[in-house]
C-alpha cells in the first residue's frame, strides 16, 4: 500500500509495454492531499472574509486606522461613483471592479475582496471567523497526520528529498529550460518527481504552509500570553497579520503554477494518480 | 487499459460541475443548520486548547511607554444615548454607582472614588479587535478579582455579567443593549480589571467612561465600555438572547482568545 516499487506495476503482458501503470501515490498522500485542497479553499475564502473586516495590513506591534498601512484596499469616491484603489507602499493602483469596489448585486460598493472570493458572499465577519477556525483545525491535524506519515514512512525521503544528481548546477539548468518549453520527463525518469518540482513541494511543506500556522496562531491574543515568542519570531501581531496575508497569497500563486503544471503534463493522468495511486509512464523511448 | 475518451469526459465534467456547485453552494452551506453547527463546535476545541497551553495566571505582555498608539481607535459606542448617560457625563459622574449583584453574598454599590481608593494596577497592553487591527494603550484600574471578593461570590456563581449604559441596536425588546461575560478563570486573572484612566487621563467617553473591563488575553469586543452593572450568575440562557454577550448574541464566539 505504502511503497512506490517497480515491482508494484500493473502492466499489460506485452514485454515491452509501450505504457505502463505504477503505482505512484501512497493512500495516506491521497487521502491528505484531497482534505488539504478541501481545508485550504474554505480557509482562503473565508480569510478573504476575515481580512474584508479590515482591509489594511501593517508591520510591528500595532496598527489601526490612524495608522500608515503598509498594504491596503480601499475605496474612494469620485463624484457619484466609487472607485477602488490597492496601495501597496507607495505605489497605488487602480483596481476598481476587483479589489475596493466590487458589485454587490449589480451594484458597485465598497469591499476589498469581491463577493465571489468570500465566504459567505454577503459581508459576516462571525460566519468567516467561525469557517476559517473550524478548517483551521481540520488543517492542522491533517497536516499532522501527513507529517507523521511522511516521516515514518519515508515518503519524504524517498519522495521528496532532491537526489544529489538532481542538485547538480547542470541538470537544474536543464531542468529550468526544460519547463520552460515545457518539457516533461519521459519513461524511466517520469518515476520520480523533478527537482524544481521537490523543491516546490517542499517549501510549501516545510515554509510556507507550517508559517500559515504560526502567523495565524500569533494573531491570537491567547497564545500571544501563552507563547510571547512567537510574538518576537514575527515582530508584532500586525506584521504576523501582513506575513500571514502574504504567504496566503504565495500559496494561491503556487496552487496556480502547480494546476497549470498538472494540465500541460497530463491533467488525466495526473488526476489518476491522485486519486487512484497509479500513474502510466512511457516506456517507449523513440520520441 | 487506458480509459475511454467518453469515460474520461464523464468524469472530467462531473468533476467540474462538482466545482462549480461547491463554489455557487457554499452560502447555502453557511445557512445550513446543521453544517453550521459542526462548523461552530471548533470553538470548544479552541478554549479547550488554549485553556491547556494557558495557565489561569499567565499574563498578557505589557509594553512601555513607547510603545503606546499614537491614536489608540475608539470603536463600537462611542457616545452612549440618553439623558441618562448625558447626565452622569456632565456631573462627571458623580452619581454614578457600580451595583455588583446576582450570586454574591454581599450585593455592593460602589461610586467612582471608592473605586479610585482600592489598590489599582496599570498596565500597558495591546488591544486586538475582531476586526484585525490593534492598538497599544495604557490603562490603570480595579483588578475585578477585588471587588468580586468584596461582594463574596456564593459557590454556584460561574460567570460574571457586565451590564453597559450603551445601546448598541435598537430594538424592541432591549436585545440590543451592550453586555458582555466572562467565567471566573478570567474575572480573576490579574490583568483583568475595570480601568477608569486610559494613557494617564481619565477614562474619556468614547473608550467607555465611567468603567470599562479589560479583560487582556481576549479579543475587543470581550472588553465591555460603559460598565453600569456587573451581575454574578450561574447561567447566561436567561440574559439578552443567552449566548453571553452583545456580538455573542449575533454570531461571535463567546471565548474570543483568537
Amino acid at each position: 500500500m505504502t511503497t512506490l516499487q517497480p515491482s508494484s506495476v500493473a502492466s499489460s503482458a506485452a514485454a515491452l509495454p509501450r505504457r505502463r501503470l505504477v503505482y505512484r501515490h501512497a493512500l495516506a498522500v491521497r487521502l491528505t492531499h484531497w482534505l488539504n485542497v478541501i481545508c485550504l479553499m474554505f480557509l482562503l475564502l473565508s480569510g478573504l472574509q476575515i481580512f474584508n473586516a479590515h482591509p489594511s495590513l501593517y508591520w510591528g506591534q500595532y496598527g489601526a486606522n490612524a495608522d500608515q498601512p503598509f498594504i491596503d484596499i480601499g475605496a474612494v469616491r469620485d463624484g457619484d461613483r466609487i472607485r477602488g484603489v490597492t496601495r501597496i507602499g507607495p505605489v497605488s493602483i487602480p483596481t476598481t471592479g476587483v479589489l475596493g469596489a466590487s458589485s454587490v448585486n449589480g451594484e458597485t460598493r465598497a469591499r476589498a475582496f469581491p463577493a465571489w472570493l468570500t465566504l459567505p458572499s454577503y459581508t459576516d465577519l462571525a460566519t468567516g471567523r467561525r469557517w476559517h477556525f473550524f478548517f483551521a483545525w481540520l488543517f492542522v491535524i491533517n497536516g499532522l497526520a501527513y507529517l507523521i506519515y511522511g516521516l515514518a514512512a519515508g515518503h519524504f525521503r524517498r519522495d521528496l528529498l532532491p537526489d544529489a544528481d538532481q542538485l547538480k548546477p547542470a541538470h537544474l539548468v536543464r531542468e529550468i529550460a526544460d519547463h520552460a518549453h515545457l518539457r516533461f520527463p519521459k519513461g524511466e525518469a517520469a518515476r520520480r518527481y523533478n527537482a524544481l518540482q521537490k523543491l516546490a513541494y517542499l517549501a510549501v511543506i516545510i515554509v510556507l504552509l507550517p508559517l500559515m500556522v504560526a502567523t495565524g496562531l500569533t494573531m491570537s491574543p491567547g497564545m500571544n500570553a501563552a507563547w510571547p515568542w512567537l510574538v518576537d519570531l514575527f515582530g508584532g501581531r500586525q506584521s504576523a497579520r501582513t506575513l500571514h496575508f502574504i504567504s496566503a497569497s504565495l500559496i494561491v500563486a503556487f496552487v496556480v503554477v502547480h494546476l497549470v503544471m498538472v494540465l500541460v503534463s497530463g491533467l488525466w493522468n495526473n488526476l489518476r494518480s491522485m486519486i487512484t495511486g497509479r500513474f502510466a509512464i512511457d516506456t517507449d523511448r523513440s520520441p | 487499459m487506458l480509459i475511454r475518451p467518453s469515460r474520461r469526459r464523464l468524469l472530467l465534467g462531473s468533476a467540474a460541475t462538482a466545482a462549480t456547485a461547491l463554489l455557487g453552494g457554499c452560502d447555502a452551506l453557511v445557512d445550513n443548520d446543521h453544517v453550521s453547527r459542526v462548523i461552530a463546535s471548533a470553538e470548544g476545541l479552541t478554549k479547550a486548547a488554549q485553556r491547556a497551553v494557558l495557565s489561569d495566571t499567565k499574563l498578557a505582555r505589557e509594553f512601555t511607554q513607547t510603545d503606546l498608539s499614537p491614536v489608540f481607535k475608539a470603536n463600537g459606542t462611542q457616545q452612549p444615548e440618553g439623558e441618562a448617560y448625558a447626565e452622569l457625563v456632565e456631573t462627571r459622574f458623580a452619581n454614578w454607582r457600580l451595583r455588583v449583584d446576582g450570586k454574591v453574598v454581599k450585593p455592593l454599590e460602589l461610586s467612582l472614588a471608592e473605586l479610585k481608593s482600592l489598590p489599582a494596577r496599570t498596565q500597558i497592553t495591546r488591544h486586538d479587535c475582531v476586526e484585525g487591527w490593534s492598538a497599544i494603550g495604557q490603562w490603570t484600574g480595579v483588578p475585578l478579582g477585588l471587588v468580586l471578593k468584596a461582594a463574596g461570590l456564593t459557590s454556584d456563581a460561574r460567570f460574571v455579567v457586565f451590564h453597559c449604559a450603551d445601546e448598541y441596536e435598537k430594538t424592541l425588546d432591549g436585545s440590543g443593549q451592550y453586555y458582555e461575560s466572562i467565567d471566573l478563570v478570567d474575572a480573576f486573572h490579574p490583568q483583568t480589571i475595570l480601568a477608569y484612566a486610559m494613557n494617564g487621563q481619565e477614562l474619556p467617553v468614547a473608550h467607555g467612561a465611567p468603567l470599562r473591563l479589560r479583560v487582556e488575553r481576549q479579543l475587543g469586543y470581550k472588553h465591555a465600555k460603559y460598565v453600569m452593572r456587573i451581575e454574578a450568575v450561574d447561567s447566561l440562557a436567561p440574559i439578552g438572547r443567552g449566548k453571553g454577550g452583545f456580538w455573542e448574541d449575533r454570531g461571535y464566539e463567546w471565548y474570543a482568545g483568537i
